[in-house]
Order: C-alpha cells, then sequence, then structure tokens
C-alpha cells in the first residue's frame, strides 16, 4: 500500500473544502478501500476521516419515511426494530452481506460507493478500463462467470457488489447529498449511479468533494412486504451471483403495486420495470408470477460463462414474489 | 499516535497508513491477534473495538485512537481464562490454531450478540471466521457449550 496523508477535520466544512483537492478520498468504515488501498487498485494521497461529521442515526421523518444517516453502521440498520417491520428487504439485504466484522464497520454511505467490481479490476497484473481509462477488458472474454449481462458495455462488465442498494431500488429512495460549497440535494437514487458506457471509471454521478448525507426511503405498502432473496456461489460472506428485492401491494387478491430490483446482473442496481409493468393489476398467482419473471432477461447481453444468470434471475424473482406474496 | 488497548496505554510513532493489525503485531508487542489474508476476508485479526467485533486488518490504527481495543491478550483475568478460551480448550476447537485468536474473539462478541440461539445460527454469525484445518464441528460445540446451552 502506497503511504498517503490522514486528516481528522473537527467540522464538514473543513472535510468538504479538502475533498476536491486531487488523489483525496474521504474515509468513512473504510472496508472497501483499505482494501483495494491493499492491492494499490486505489492510491489515495490523502484520505479525509469523515467519522463524526455526518449523521449516523436512523429515524422516521413526519410523513413516515425512513431516514438513514450516511454514517449508521451496517448492522445498526440491519437489526432495526422499524426497518425490519416496515422495511424488511432492506434489513434482510444487509444481514445477507459480508461478515458480522464487516457489518460493525460499514456504513451505508459507504456501502452505496463500495466500487463496481471483477477480478480483474481487483488485480493491478491486469489491464482494466476502471483502473486505467482506455487499457482493454479482459473480463469479456475472459473470466466473466460472475460479472453483468445487463446494462454493461464495450468497456466493462463489472458488477455493483452490494445489496442494501438493491433494496433501495425496490424502495424508490432518494439520497440527500452535500457539496463543497455547502449546498445540498437530493437526488433519486434510480438516477444516482451512472451505467460505464465508455467510462466506466465514473460510477456515480457525484460531483468531485460531494458527500452523501443521508438516504430517504418512502413508506409504503408494498416496502411494507418487501422480500430480498440472495443466490450465492457458498452459504454466507459472499456476493450475490443474482439477488432479487420485490416489493409487493397485494389487495383482494391482485397485484396493486409492485417494483422489483435485482442485483449481481448489472453495474448498479437494476430495476425490472418490464416485470413490474407485466404484473401490474395483474391476479397474484403463479402463473402471473412466472409469466411475468420470464421477461427478466429482455436486453441480457451475456458471455459464454454467464449466460445463465438470465434463467437464474427468473427464479430469484419467482422466488421473491412468492416469500413477499406468502 | 495513542492507543488504548486491553486497558493500557500505548504510546507509538506510526505511519498513517498502519493499520491496527500491525500497530499491535510489530509495534505494541501483541502478537496474539494474527495475520492470514489481511484483506478482511478471513476473520484471523478480528479484535474487539468499543466492544463490537471488526477485522483490524482493514482498520487504520490512527482512527482506532480514543477507543477501547480489546486482542485475545485482554480476555483472561490472569491465569483465569475466558470461559471461550476454556471452552475452545476443552472442545480441541482447532487444530493449528493460527485462526483461534480470531475466532474466539468473534465467538465472544457473538455470544453478547445474541446469535447463540442454534448452531445454524453460530454457523452463520461466525462466516466472518475462516478455519483452514476445518475445525468447524468443534468450534461450534465450544461457542454451543460457552453459551451456556451446552
Amino acid at each position: 500500500m502506497e503511504g498517503f496523508t490522514l486528516a481528522q477535520p473537527r467540522s464538514l466544512d473543513d472535510a468538504l473544502a479538502a475533498g476536491p483537492q486531487a488523489g483525496a478520498k474521504y474515509i468513512a468504515g473504510g472496508t472497501d478501500l483499505m482494501q483495494l488501498a491493499k492491492d494499490n487498485v486505489e492510491t489515495p494521497h490523502h484520505l479525509i476521516d469523515i467519522e463524526g461529521l455526518l449523521p449516523d442515526t436512523i429515524s422516521t421523518a413526519t410523513d413516515g419515511s425512513l431516514q438513514l444517516g450516511a454514517l449508521a453502521r451496517m448492522v445498526e440498520v440491519a437489526t432495526h426494530a422499524d426497518v425490519r417491520s416496515s422495511w424488511p428487504a432492506l434489513s434482510e439485504a444487509l444481514l445477507l452481506s459480508a461478515s458480522p466484522q464487516i457489518r460493525n464497520m460499514g456504513t451505508v454511505g459507504g456501502n452505496l460507493l463500495q466500487r463496481t467490481r471483477c477480478g480483474y479490476f481487483r488485480d493491478v497484473g491486469f489491464s482494466c478500463n476502471k483502473r486505467s481509462p482506455g487499457s482493454g477488458c479482459p473480463a469479456i472474454p475472459g473470466e466473466s462467470r460472475g460479472l453483468g449481462v445487463l446494462g454493461v458495455s464495450d468497456h466493462c462488465i463489472a458488477t455493483h457488489p452490494s445489496d442494501m442498494p438493491v433494496a433501495l431500488m425496490a424502495m424508490d429512495a432518494s439520497l440527500q447529498l452535500v457539496s463543497p460549497g455547502g449546498g445540498t440535494r437530493l437526488v433519486p437514487f434510480a438516477e444516482f449511479y451512472r451505467l460505464p458506457g465508455s467510462t466506466p471509471e465514473i460510477e456515480t454521478n457525484l460531483l468531485p468533494g460531494e458527500l452523501i448525507v443521508a438516504v430517504v426511503v418512502p413508506r409504503s405498502a408494498s416496502a411494507r412486504r418487501s422480500r430480498y432473496v440472495k443466490v450465492r456461489d457458498r452459504a454466507s460472506f459472499e456476493f450475490a451471483v443474482v439477488s432479487a428485492a420485490v416489493a409487493l401491494e397485494v389487495t383482494d387478491g391482485t397485484v396493486r403495486n409492485v417494483r422489483i430490483a435485482m442485483g449481481g446482473v448489472a453495474p448498479r442496481p437494476w430495476r425490472l420495470s418490464q416485470v413490474e409493468a407485466a404484473l401490474q393489476g395483474r391476479p397474484a398467482t403463479p402463473e402471473s408470477f412466472q409469466e411475468a419473471a420470464s421477461l427478466a432477461g429482455e436486453g441480457a447481453v451475456t458471455t459464454k460463462d454467464n449466460a445463465f444468470k438470465v434463467k437464474l434471475m427468473e427464479r430469484a424473482i419467482l422466488r421473491g414474489l412468492q416469500l413477499a406474496s406468502a | 499516535m495513542v492507543l488504548q488497548v486491553n486497558g493500557q496505554r500505548v504510546s507509538l510513532s506510526l505511519e498513517p497508513r498502519t493499520s491496527l493489525l500491525d500497530a499491535l503485531r510489530e509495534y505494541a508487542g501483541l502478537t496474539g491477534t494474527k495475520k492470514g489474508c489481511d484483506r478482511g476476508s478471513c476473520g484471523a485479526c478480528t479484535v474487539h473495538i468499543d466492544g463490537r467485533r471488526v477485522v483490524s486488518c482493514l482498520t487504520l490504527a490512527a482512527r482506532a485512537q480514543g477507543k477501547a481495543v480489546t486482542t485475545i491478550e485482554g480476555l483472561a483475568s490472569g491465569d483465569d481464562l475466558h470461559p471461550m478460551q476454556a471452552a475452545f480448550l476443552h472442545h480441541d476447537a482447532y487444530q493449528c490454531g493460527y485462526c483461534t485468536p480470531g475466532q474466539i474473539m468473534s465467538a465472544v462478541a457473538l455470544v453478547q450478540e445474541g446469535h447463540a440461539g442454534s448452531d445454524a445460527e453460530i454457523r452463520e454469525n461466525m462466516s466472518g471466521n475462516i478455519c483452514r484445518c476445518g475445525a468447524y464441528a468443534n468450534i461450534v460445540g465450544a461457542i454451543r457449550d460457552a453459551a451456556g446451552r451446552a
């Protein structure tokens, strides 16, 4: 790991002022950054410690929405009583993430900003368009079993590895951001992540030095009946091969509202609007669930190694719908 | 920098990039905490910070200042082993022993978190600790025992 300076500013303003400088990175839980820095995938020159400078609270606003402070630890959100009862897929997604040690360290903001990745990205012995733009992507013709099938480009097929954002995508969350000038903005979650296109090194629409302050998750009948399904290569402590967050509201046997997002298949949490549309207003039966789930792979671009994910997506959605409607 | 380790004040002069794991092992002389993968995957370096289990390899030592760090050396009271240490001995819950300090630190936290309700719950909540020798069956037995439901 290369050397760096570590600043521990006393105020958010001081942190924000230091944020945009070249080679600077904010550090909160540090679990992703430290790991990547040890392999020289990330080479920060200045770390800016933001512990204590942003909210770490979990609360409900007067309109009933859930407010997650950017520095709330993964374990706190996962085990919070209101989250468990009113946004269960969020709790499930976090409890199926990483290990207990990492969940004690990782924060909400950091989990959202985990780098999209593949094995080549994490090994500096290989070229990678994310690490050194224009150097090429060995993953597309190479080992791609775990990589993306939707939203991918000729430059990058890495997947976003976090689970929590998949649940948030199915709950129409938004992000509260603060920029170095002190200005704040609210960004719909669906507009936060960028697709790789020809610039896979840029993963989000965060401006230089901008920080996530909080995540706002609306309360809804579908979120209350949400579930998270994660398919992995081993029983625990593993990224998803495919995951599905399903939020479902059924009244009188009819699907009133449904939100479906998937992980492990794209460079960002992927919303399945065509599957949602096929379910809307339909009877909540195994037949209509199956029919809608079969649309999951629409538009998929697969490699020789990861074509199986299309069928797995279909099955993960089906399982999610079964659980959410049970 | 000044660390609080096992109730003792430890004063060290270290580069900002030094991990808590390296600070403990290489500079504070506390070699009980082990370095396995050094990437947060194996759990051999598990310690407690303010009572919570974390991986010390991904923790910068400088950022642990002002917090209470507990390592495997801080569990026993004199010659009296912590009940989890005693249970690991009794159940022969290791083979080579390299991962054992991390397993024990994780297991102590697991019981405090209330995750020892069943063998399945113990296994899931020990997922951050890898044992290359495969002593898992006895590790689960030791934790079940120490949690008082043997």
